[in-house]
């Protein structure tokens, strides 16, 4: 059935105090951005909603736009009639018959906001759910477990009555918590890591590390596309810098003792970082270590890692069972590319027995034999920088 | 020229067959190959199979491109009896299927499978009531075409896939190639697990379609091979043709979302009421659930065949049944089953429209036509 409009609800930020304001203002420009494509709704702020107009438009196209939008906790469908007693029986009747044809139990909830409305809260209810059942065949009003719970609510000018309700994401609107650089790699962890840090309004740019000839044009693109995935969540463009590493990884395994490899790429990885941060105005880095999941993220290898760097380093996954990361990778729908077989920078040159007890001391011997800051640098001068919001043009033109 | 013979195959948009040039000319390494041209090869084929999932509303890991309806039913069907013969052997369909399942549907009864077909009414229509008592422990598909391809009649497709929703070892496959674009199909909704559709049918390439396959099923191939299409369909992937359908996948879809679907329906509904009344001419294709692009019917006392190539004579394409058993001259296996006399089925024709068409057209057409009937009424007596 077609709706006339779409509540947006808040989630957390409706708990916010006074920055709630301004979060409201970053939520309805990401809305607006993401409706774009559709000119001929109307988008509204409202104190504690955003009402979306949809003219027309069915409700699942916007919903399905806006289903990546963090801050919205629930899209409601919604038609709008008359304060008006027949008029809003007539309504809720169309929104049961649309809604769920299964449904054998019903009730009606209904809020009177205008007290200038005659009928209270109580009576309304009585009075639609009757016309509701006088009008049906199967269905039974049931106030505890109803299959169907029709909303009204009784507003100043119009009232609303409720139909389906689409999931919102939940979480911070995006820009709301600063910018942080995530270490990209083309696994499973670091974009659902990402996505943990957006959902906390977190503006995400990436750093891959890219080994050619050694790694391949398609593992580039498969960080690309991951990228892209992410994209879809933040409210700007999304920027990938990738680094060249080959030169830095034959350095290292041509200088450092095998089993410390492993731990000096990720020092080296982790200056790099840092200085593209510090330029990029980010104020903290993030990465998809879990702790424990493989040797290089144990405590002490963190611990030795996290020497190089004086920038916070995030690692939501930190605590996460894989199984439950996984689980957030197939809801993002990075998985599928994730698991694609091609060769990463971090499995290149590996050693057969990486030290998992990695330690300072050790490291910073090891890398004596290394210019490090010649590295850093050269590696930083090579740098290319993907803008991933624009990047499709040339395909999709196509299709 | 008025072309109204469209459920037989479109005429491709213009954008589409830019997009299968430049794609050929540009985009001709092998998806496969591990070096770059292969790279943006598989790229354009990744990005066509999320657009036409994002269009189809599913997951792209569920979309097989495949050569086209016939492909699409066959595999549905012989790929889920061969898959799970071990745990059935009955397969139920209907008696208005098209030929591309019907006759796959023989070939499993001669490997020993227990095939139902289910009756219709003079509507074209099963009843549920049938598929529920033809329902049997050992059923393990259920096919149904969602849209007639010589009447237009639309089947119950939502409420067959609510019945089979508790019964997971019996899959439902719809085939929904005459309905694409003009008779909206929410998959989930309905409880779909198998669907195919046809590109040449919406303004795409000839040889082009797509099964769309739940995730988690695993249908047995009917193309063994280098494992392409997640190993569902081997062979080296016809990436032009791929890309051109998926553009008229977004292109005809666009036109249904803005008013395309109305304007096929007021147009039929023009030539309804012109045709009504005259003392000929009675219509096969039901007035209610039908679908907004096509009209069958019958010409009493004028053979099918002698009607087209009068109106091809004057530039006008419309079909006697469907194009693909339109040669051989037995009159059309769906009209009799919806109980007309062989006299009737042998006189009727289908207008089949496009979001190509005008009303304008529909005048004209209804002019000559008129015309023609006259004309031949007089010869024929």
């Amino acid at each position: 059935m077609q709706y006339d409009s779409m509540i947006l609800t808040f989630g957390e930020m409706a708990l916010k105090g006074k920055n709630r304001n301004s979060f409201t203002d970053l939520l309805y420009k990401h809305v607006k951005k993401q409706l774009a494509p559709f000119p001929d709704v109307d988008i509204k702020k409202h104190f504690d909603h955003i009402e979306v107009a949809l003219n027309g438009r069915p409700a699942e196209d916007v919903a399905e736009r806006l289903r990546h939008v963090f801050g919205i906790h629930s899209m409601r469908c919604a038609i709008s009639v008359e304060n008006d007693l027949e008029k809003i029986q007539e309504a809720a009747l169309k929104v049961v018959r649309a809604e769920n044809a299964e449904a054998r139990t019903f009730k009606i909830s209904a809020k009177r906001n205008n007290k200038q409305f005659p009928i209270n809260s109580m009576e309304l209810n009585h009075k639609v759910g009757s016309f509701i059942l006088r009008n049906t065949e199967h269905l039974k009003v049931d106030v505890h477990h109803p299959d169907l719970e029709i909303k009204i609510e009784v507003r100043n000018t119009k009232t609303r009555i409720y139909g389906k309700t689409f999931a919102g994401e939940g979480g911070m609107p995006a820009g709301s918590a600063g910018k942080v650089l995530l270490l990209l790699s083309g696994g499973i962890d670091s974009p659902v890591a990402a996505y943990q840090m957006m959902r906390r309004g977190a503006t995400v740019e990436a750093i891959h590390f890219h080994s050619p000839p050694y790694t391949s044009d398609r593992a580039r693109q498969k960080v690309v596309d991951l990228a892209e995935k992410l994209q879809e969540y933040a409210a700007v463009d999304l920027k990938l810098h990738i680094v060249p590493f080959t030169e830095a990884q034959i350095a290292i395994r041509d200088n450092v003792p095998e089993n410390y490899r492993m731990t000096i790429m990720r020092r080296v990885m982790l200056r790099i970082a840092e200085k593209v941060a510090e330029k990029r105005g980010a104020l903290a880095l993030v990465t998809g270590e879990s702790l424990g999941q493989v040797a290089s993220q144990t405590l002490e290898s963190m611990n030795t890692i996290n020497e190089v760097t004086n920038l916070p380093v995030l690692r939501p996954l930190v605590a996460m069972d894989k199984l439950d990361i996984i689980q957030i990778a197939k809801k993002i729908d990075t998985y599928e590319i994730s698991i694609r077989p091609y060769e990463d920078c971090c499995t290149l040159f590996l050693p057969r027995q990486p030290k998992t007890k990695p330690d300072r001391a050790h490291a910073n011997r090891f890398e004596a034999y290394l210019s490090v800051s010649e590295l850093v640098d050269q590696a930083i001068g090579g740098i290319e920088t993907v803008d991933v919001g624009r990047i499709q043009d040339d395909l999709s033109s196509l299709l | 020229m008025i072309y109204f013979d469209n459920s037989a195959t479109t005429k491709p948009y213009p954008e589409v067959l830019d997009t299968y040039r430049t794609a050929a000319e540009q985009f001709f390494a092998n998806p496969s190959s591990i070096h770059k041209l292969g790279g943006r090869s598989e790229e354009l084929l990744k990005k066509s199979r999320e657009q036409a999932a994002q269009l189809l509303r599913v997951k792209p890991q569920e979309v097989i491109f495949t050569s086209g309806g016939t492909e699409g039913n066959n595999f549905a069907i012989k790929g889920t009896a061969f898959a799970f013969r071990h745990r059935g052997k009955h397969l139920m369909t209907t008696r208005v299927e098209h030929p591309a399942s019907l006759r796959a549907f023989e070939q499993l009864e001669a490997l020993g499978f227990d095939v139902t077909y289910l009756e219709v009414d003079r509507n074209g229509r099963i009843s549920l009531d049938d598929v529920k008592k033809a329902l049997r422990e050992d059923t393990i598909l259920v096919s149904v075409i969602h849209v007639n391809n010589e009447l237009g009649t639309i089947q119950p497709v939502k409420e067959i896939g609510q019945l089979l929703k508790d019964r997971p070892k019996t899959l439902f496959h719809v085939d929904h190639v005459q309905g694409f674009t003009k008779v909206p199909l929410d998959f989930h909704e309905a409880n779909i697990d198998l669907c195919t559709i046809s590109g040449h049918k919406i303004h795409g390439p000839k040889g082009t379609g797509i099964l769309y396959k739940r995730e988690g099923i695993m249908l047995s191939p009917l193309l063994a091979g280098g494992g392409q299409e997640f190993g569902f369909r081997s062979g080296t992937e016809n990436l032009p043709a791929i890309a051109a359908f998926v553009k008229a996948m977004r292109l005809s879809l666009e036109r249904a979302q803005n008013g395309g679907i109305a304007r096929l329906r007021n147009m039929t509904d023009r030539l309804r009421q012109a045709l009504a009344s005259h003392p000929l001419l009675s219509f096969n294709t039901p007035s209610g659930a039908s679908a907004p692009h096509i009209l069958n019917l019958t010409v009493k006392g004028i053979r099918s065949e002698v009607l087209v190539h009068a109106l091809d004579r004057q530039g006008i394409y419309v079909s006697t049944k469907s194009a693909c058993s339109s040669k051989t001259q037995e009159p059309s296996a769906v009209l009799l089953a919806t109980g007309l006399s062989e006299e009737d089925a042998s006189h009727a024709i289908r207008i089949s429209l496009s979001f190509e068409n005008t009303m304008d057209e529909v005048e004209s057409f209804l002019d000559i036509f008129m015309q023609t009937i006259d004309k031949l009424e007089t010869v024929m007596e």
